[in-house]
């Protein structure tokens, strides 16, 4: 399981616990968040996320 | 064709070129900024002792990589002189820029008080990657800081510095950590949150002065009830002003800020405005949030389909971690109340309308989570 960052806010999305409360069961893998998700915090799309190692 | 015409290399900016390439490859787009030209996040600058990042490692991307990655032209260091909306003409110190469009993403100024004192031309802002970059400069081997202002800006820096090592003082008049926007019970919350890591607060009383020390190193800030705080830097959070400067000498109608319609069209033909130097509609709302809904829609309008911008809801995240914060601001001048619920630092206050129904909230410590689902129950900003 990893974690990956927003590089806009710093909003981190963690695989394990996903992200119930938009419909993102926990284990969901970074892959497999819908194309179009964005950052609920800043609104910036996947691919201003990057992965980071904890 | 003309090009389109950028000015601003911050979020705005860049996001507006990155969300137009996307739609369209060809027409010629050139940035103007007065600034290096890196490509950073601003709200990245009040996190960077916590996760250990210079202002070199806080930069995405050199102007040239920009430039190459978004095929645009990219002018560094340039200081707009005027614009011409008649003709369409960017005025630059020694030469002019005809536009197609021109794209206002000009940020906004720091506002620092009046103060007195000989060491007032000492006292940093960090509202830039460049500022940034010397404010780091300036702590390095030093260990103490004194914050002027309690709001976002200040409360974030004070928790940063705080985890960096430094020994912080943070001085607010208003009373009270981020006074304009919580209500008093999780201000309290916050309080004790960056209180737990060895901030200092002084409530109250105003700055009045900065000196340097004549006993030694370091700098002493003179408080309006006659506490002197030493410190070795002094960083002043006090607020953000829309700059709207060149827009008004242009003739474009501004307020506080660049006044723009849903379409984020400037008072001009082919003008348009967005991020912290905008208001939309009434909405001058300096986050990141509305920035990114702002360029998606204006990326559209650019490439030729008309697209209003849609603010839904727009909560604010405080990058506190010493006590999380999340807020969404009830719209100003309704009438209504704060319904407060505390459990130690974990305050859950919602502001309801006369009405009983929800319409803003405040959320502190274990409680931030709720926020997703209030959301939910929240009337969009602006449909």
């Amino acid at each position: 399981m990893k974690k990956w960052e927003c590089v806009v806010c710093g909003f981190i999305y963690d695989e394990e616990e996903g992200l119930p409360e938009e419909g993102i069961e926990p284990g969901t893998k970074w892959e497999d968040v819908p194309e179009d998700w964005v950052c609920p915090d800043c609104g910036v799309g996947k691919e201003d996320f990057e992965m980071i190692e904890i | 064709m003309n090009p389109i015409v950028v000015i601003g290399s911050g979020l705005a900016g860049f996001n507006t070129v990155k969300e137009f390439r996307k739609l369209d490859k060809e027409t010629p787009v050139v940035v103007l900024t007065a600034d290096d030209g890196r490509n950073y996040s601003k709200p990245m600058l009040s996190t960077g002792f916590t996760k250990e990042k210079t202002a070199d490692e806080l930069a995405m991307a050199t102007p040239e990589q920009v430039a190459e990655q978004f095929n645009v032209t990219v002018r560094t260091g340039v200081h707009v002189a005027g614009i011409d909306t008649d003709k369409q003409r960017v005025l630059l110190p020694d030469d002019h820029l005809d536009y197609s469009a021109l794209v206002l993403a000009l940020g906004a100024d720091t506002w620092t008080p009046p103060l007195e004192g000989d060491a007032v031309g000492e006292v940093f802002s960090v509202n830039d990657l460049m500022d940034y970059g010397r404010f780091r400069q300036a702590l390095d081997g030093k260990k103490s800081v004194t914050i002027l202002g309690g709001g976002l800006i200040g409360c974030e820096f004070a928790n940063d510095l705080s985890n960096g090592g430094f020994q912080v003082s943070l001085v607010e008049p208003l009373g009270r950590c981020l006074p304009m926007l919580l209500p008093e019970a999780a201000s309290a919350a916050v309080g004790r949150g960056l209180e737990s890591l060895g901030v200092e607060f002084h409530f109250g009383p105003l700055a009045k002065a900065v000196h340097r020390d004549r006993n030694g190193e370091g700098l002493v800030t003179e408080l309006s009830d006659g506490t002197h705080l030493k410190s070795d830097v002094v960083l002043s959070a006090i607020g953000l002003r829309p700059r709207i400067d060149i827009a008004k000498e242009a003739g474009l109608r501004t307020n506080r800020g660049i006044l723009t319609d849903q379409q984020l069209r400037a008072s001009a033909d082919n003008v348009y405005a967005l991020g912290d130097c905008a208001e939309v509609e009434g909405h001058v709302l300096p986050y990141v949030l509305p920035l990114m809904a702002s360029a998606r829609a204006l990326a559209k309008t650019l490439a030729g389909e008309a697209t209003p911008v849609s603010y839904g809801v727009m909560p604010v995240t405080i990058k506190t971690p010493a006590c999380p914060v999340v807020v969404c601001p009830p719209p100003e001048e309704l009438d209504g109340d704060w319904e407060v619920e505390e459990d130690g630092n974990s305050v859950r206050a919602l502001f309801r309308d006369r009405d009983g129904a929800l319409r803003g909230y405040a959320l502190t410590g274990e409680v931030v989570k709720e926020k997703l689902k209030l959301n939910k129950e929240l009337p969009a900003l602006m449909p």
